[in-house]
């Protein structure tokens, strides 16, 4: 007999299983860059020769040796050196493991935040509810980078500047949207007749709200997770390029663009390019993740709410007649512009 | 599993058939916002509105209605899932109406509910073996894993989901329509309760498998002494089902009494209405002469006054409750039916029906043809589609147009007839203590 | 298909306005193609109601779709449908979208999703009525409104109210009008009812009655409520697995039920008179891989050596009865199947 976690691993991956091709392949595709990223950010500095705070070497005899200026890429730096003799690749590499550890850290601290937020205001509802969206609808509407910023200032001032303060910073602005959708969630979720099931068997709130809320909302999170991800990524180059980010040297690629900006005018492009690239293509990846998970879950939520009777009727050979990946029919979708029919989908 | 409950409950004194509940002028309303924060003052829709009955230890009640009638809502008031308004529900002699949610819990173990939709009813991120083991966690019924896993297995089998081990970790998404409903009810019954309250449990199941729920339901009420309160639309279920009914209308029954003496005898033209409109499967009913009520069930908000029914009521007659809004409706109703050339003259005579003002017990139509539509209302409004017109009093021309008065209808009372209560004029008016009346209610003509 | 834009002509002749050949109705599904509906036959009369009762998924809605063309991208026709001697399989879907409404119209479950909640009632008619016959003005669209609406009985006066002011049963009414103020000569009406209390689907259904009687219009009525068929249907196909396995007039069926499934469908009904409940055991095939043989000799109480073999067809077993199963001789007329 299959193990309970195993069967609540399955369980989570069957949407993934079902979803469409292009779903898939997004999530996968996604996935794989990130995952060269991460490879590359967190076991690269163990085998290549520079790190990237790095800008002599230190010769057998004890003396340093500088490194070049400006060098352009070559055999020895592959995507040439920078203004501060910095090698570039290495400070792409370091950049990249501070992006994904700003960017773990700053979406956890806003999910930790703002899921059970989310989840209590939408059950319980009444005041607390009236407060806590007020709140959360006036940091969302503030500027994300803005906030960004304040908040960078205020803990670089008050605690210590560094990746703590920073993944701080970014994450503050993602608070809402986690609050946002996982509360709108609970409120839909909290009318399902099994809620109230829980409640007639005698449950209480909180094992009402952990087992069986919980559990049901969390589904649309790792959607937000990476598509917040992919905007954390720039914002914390925002921040970095706007000077707001990680103290200087440590490698981070919006800050590494604002000081390249110089270098473009006098015909170096390597400086500014490499990190540009960097971000383009994490946020990309990131974004693919997103979309997909989106895909692969969202029509999961549609069909666990008004369809569900009938795509689980389906699943049971017992509603032939309109197999589960066919959308309830609405003739308006065909005939959109076919007046005489009785039936006709205008919503469509 | 079967009969594993010790037989020797102290309220059962064995054998009597004591009410194992009672329910005493029941209220629920709920109240209706009409601003952002504002409560709409006393507007509030009127679910459940003075509902008594009791239903004794071991029968199947049935509560039936169409949609609208209150008897969801009922049913979820008596267990307390919607807090009731106001009135008693005792439950083996307590009350149920004041206890806090806290109080309710341990005896939510002797109260289940059973769903309409079992597709909705279990909680997809459970598996069957840990949403119907719940229960069991939540009372702290079993003392360890393997004995709450026994259990679920054997209440599983006793469901007929065999073999049971099969479905313990299977998904809701993954067993059958009427599988899940198998599944909802083991979850229902896994804290051995005396009180079932089951809401459509099978409506939402195709035939041939509603039959084998039902005859789940009876077989498991037979072997776990269980009561049920049966939540219907379906009259044909409930003959069947159901040792005693209660005919619900607008939150208030029109009668109640045992179920073949209701079904052979039928004292209210509601419960008439309902049995005459029923599609039986046999054709030669076919030609039957059917009295259909006109139009359909009202709204809760502004329930009609009087007698609930008597808007739709083929049988009604004087003091039945008419009211000004009676009047505009059976107008309306009337135009469907009249050639143009009719309806052109008599909107001539009335007037837009919007400028009309209606309050209960009269209505002005500012008309400019007033001679010519008092005479219409004196002598031609006996052919309006219902039997507002013998409710009229009074036809008055006037400066501003015409008035129309009608005499009091007071809302009928439960009257025994036929050895139930019954809410109906035709048996003799009788004066609700609390009801909504037109007029002066004990100024009510007596008698059809 | 000719361009007739005018008015089309009631059929005159005796003939069916409906005439089904060989329909099959199938998707695409992961595991295969899946024929929800494989292989019917079936005529309407003018003026006749056809009931099409089963379980849910034994492909009713799919025929019901099919047989006006009204299927989801994807979906697969084979066979014929022909409506007052018109070919609609392969029309040209303009063609058909004027066909629907002049000719076939359909009433869905749930009509409050059918009606454009921002437009009044009226305006659902003139521009259904001027889409179709474009030299109607739109005094004249109101009137035939008006009309309509009042045969449904919904009271002129509120024909400019907009379709959240109705009641449930009042949007069925003005669906159902909206489907005849062309005056088809078929409506095809997919569980009108189902959403419906007992009083307003009596009521529906005596309207949807009348229609036929006094305008002639052909109906076919897919329930899966055998009373509802009892009670305004002259002929009914008992559908099992995408086929029909019996087909006759209502009294006949409902006396004397030939087809062990028909037999259990019309036992495991539960009426007034219901002392003794009964079940029809197991539960339909997928239709993705069915059973070789009779669909329903798994679940059959009567099943012989021979149903998982020979496909029964429909044969006479009564006066305009017919059957597809092999405990009547003819039935086996079909080829073995392999």
């Amino acid at each position: 007999m299959p193990s309970p976690l195993r069967l609540r691993l399955q369980h989570a991956v069957r949407p993934f299983r079902s979803a469409s091709r292009t779903a898939r392949v997004l999530v996968t595709v996604g996935l794989l860059i990130t995952i060269v990223f991460g490879v590359a950010a967190f076991l690269a500095p163990t085998f290549y020769r520079y790190d990237g705070e790095q800008y002599r070497v230190e010769q057998p005899d004890g003396s340093f040796e500088q490194l070049p200026r400006l060098a352009p890429p070559s055999a020895e730096h592959p995507l040439g050196t920078t203004r501060d003799r910095y090698d570039v690749l290495a400070r792409i590499i370091d950049g990249g493991r501070l992006a994904l550890a700003v960017v773990l850290f700053s979406t956890l601290i806003a999910m930790l935040i703002g899921v059970p937020l989310g989840l209590l205001s939408g059950y319980r509802g009444g005041k607390l509810d009236r407060v806590l969206v007020t709140v959360m609808d006036a940091v969302y509407v503030f500027p994300p980078l803005l906030l960004a910023i304040i908040v960078a200032f205020l803990l670089q001032a008050y605690f210590a500047p560094g990746v703590p303060s920073a993944a701080a910073a970014v994450g503050v602005v993602y608070i809402p949207q986690y609050f946002r959708v996982v509360r709108n969630h609970t409120l839909s979720v909290k009318q399902e007749p099994y809620v109230e099931a829980a409640r007639s068997l005698g449950a209480k709130e909180r094992t009402v709200i952990s087992r069986y809320v919980l559990f049901n909302v969390i589904q649309s999170v790792p959607v937000i997770f990476t598509l917040n991800a992919a905007d954390a990524v720039l914002t914390l180059a925002s921040l970095g390029f706007l000077g707001y980010g990680v103290q200087p040297p440590t490698p981070e690629w919006g800050y590494d663009i604002s000081q390249a900006i110089i270098d473009i005018t006098s015909g170096v492009w390597w400086t500014a390019l490499w990190p540009g690239v960097a971000i383009v293509t994490l946020v990309t990846a990131l974004t693919l993740v997103g979309e997909g998970l989106n895909d692969v879950i969202n029509p999961l939520l549609r069909a666990r709410g008004a369809a569900g009777a009938k795509l689980d009727a389906a699943a049971d050979g017992e509603d032939l007649g309109e197999p589960a990946n066919v959308d309830p029919l609405s003739p308006g979708t065909e005939d959109g512009s076919g007046p005489g029919l009785a039936g006709r989908g205008f919503r469509s | 599993m079967t009969g594993s409950r010790p037989a020797s409950a102290p309220w059962s004194d064995a054998g009597s058939n004591g009410p194992l509940l009672e329910v005493r002028d029941l209220h629920t309303h709920f109240p209706v916002r009409t601003g952002l924060f504002r409560r709409g003052g006393d507007l509030a829709v009127r679910a459940v509105d003075g509902v008594s009955f009791e239903v004794r230890a071991g029968e199947v009640f049935g509560l039936v209605g169409e949609s609208g009638s209150g008897k969801t809502t009922l049913g979820r008031s008596i267990l307390k899932l919607v807090q009731p308004t106001s009135g008693s529900i005792l439950y083996r002699g307590r009350d149920l109406v004041p206890l806090s949610e806290r109080d309710m819990r341990p005896l939510r173990r002797e109260l289940a509910l059973i769903f309409q939709d079992p597709n909705a009813s279990l909680n997809p991120a459970m598996t069957v073996g840990q949403g119907v083991g719940h229960p069991l966690r939540i009372h702290g019924l079993a003392s360890s894993r393997a004995e709450a896993r026994d259990q679920v297995v054997a209440m599983l089998q006793r469901v007929g989901l065999e073999p049971a081990e099969a479905f313990l970790d299977k998904y809701p998404e993954d067993v059958s329509g009427g599988q899940k409903q198998r599944v909802v009810i083991a979850r229902a019954l896994i804290t051995h309760p005396r009180f079932v309250v089951a809401d459509e449990p099978v409506a939402a199941l195709d035939m041939s498998v509603r039959a084998r729920v039902l005859e789940l339901m009876l077989e498991l009420q037979r072997d776990l002494e269980l009561t049920y309160l049966f939540i219907t639309h379906d009259l044909a279920t409930a003959r069947f089902l159901c040792d005693r009914i209660g005919i619900l209308y607008l939150g208030n029954f029109v009668e109640w009494g045992e179920t073949d003496r209701l079904f052979d005898d039928p004292q209210h033209p509601y419960t008439r209405a309902l049995l005459d409109a029923i599609p039986l499967p046999d054709p030669s009913r076919r030609d039957r002469d059917k009295q259909l009520p006109r139009g359909e069930i009202p709204d809760a908000l502004a329930p009609p006054l009087g007698c609930r029914f008597h808007p739709r009521c083929p049988a009604a007659f004087a003091p039945c409750g008419w009211e000004g809004r009676d009047l505009i409706e059976a107008l309306e109703s009337r135009w469907t039916e009249v050639d143009e050339d009719t309806f052109e003259r008599e909107l001539g005579l009335v007037g837009q029906l919007g400028d009309a003002e209606v309050t209960a017990t009269e209505v002005r139509f500012p008309s400019a043809s007033g001679v010519e539509l008092a005479r219409w209302l004196r002598h031609e409004a006996d052919q309006l589609p219902s039997a507002v017109a013998t409710a009229i009093t009074d036809v008055e021309v006037g400066a501003h147009g015409v008035t129309v008065r009608f005499g009091p209808g007071p809302e009928p009372a439960l009257q025994v007839v036929a050895g139930r209560p019954v809410a109906c004029h035709l048996h003799g008016v009788t004066v609700r203590p609390d009801g909504d009346h037109v007029g002066d209610p004990t100024a009510a003509p007596r008698g059809p | 298909m000719s361009a007739a834009a005018a008015p089309s002509p009631r059929t005159s002749s005796a003939g069916p306005v409906l005439s089904v050949r060989g329909l099959k109705v199938g998707y695409r599904t992961t595991r295969g193609p899946l024929w929800a509906v494989d292989g019917i036959d079936l005529e309407v009369a003018p003026g006749e109601s056809v009931g099409l009762v089963g379980e849910s998924g034994c492909g009713k809605s799919s025929l019901g779709r099919g047989l006006v063309q009204l299927l989801p991208p994807g979906a697969g026709v084979r066979g014929s449908v022909r409506l007052a001697d018109e070919e609609l399989v392969g029309t040209s879907s303009g063609s058909l979208r004027r066909r629907r409404g002049e000719d076939i119209a359909l009433v869905f479950q749930e009509p409050m999703t059918r009606l454009d909640p921002l437009m009044k009632v009226s305006t659902h008619f003139v521009q259904t009525i001027r889409a179709h016959r474009p030299d109607v003005s739109k005094d004249e669209a109101r009137h035939l409104a008006r009309a309509a609406l009042a045969q449904m009985g919904i009271p002129p006066t509120r024909v400019d109210d907009y379709p959240h002011e109705f009641s449930g049963g009042m949007r069925q009414r003005i669906m159902i009008a909206l489907a005849i103020v062309l005056q088809p000569q078929l409506i095809v009406a997919d569980e009108p009812t189902t959403a419906l209390d007992v009083i307003v689907e009596s009521q529906i259904l005596d309207i949807l009655d009348r229609l036929r009687r006094d305008e002639r219009v052909g109906l076919v009525l897919i329930t899966h409520n055998l009373g509802i068929v009892a009670e305004t249907c002259d002929r009914v196909a008992v559908m099992y697995a995408g086929r029909i396995v019996e087909i006759g007039p209502v009294e006949h069926i409902f006396s004397d039920p030939k087809h062990p499934y028909t037999q259990g469908l019309l036992a495991s009904t539960i009426s007034l008179e219901t002392t003794e409940l009964h079940t029809i055991d197991g539960y339909p095939p997928d239709l993705v891989s069915p059973p070789t043989g009779c669909r329903f000799a798994p679940r059959c109480p009567a099943v012989m050596d021979h149903c998982t073999r020979v496909d029964p067809t429909l044969t006479t077993v009564g006066p305009l009865q017919e059957a597809a199963c092999l405990l009547y001789p003819g039935a086996d007329g079909a080829a073995v199947t392999p």
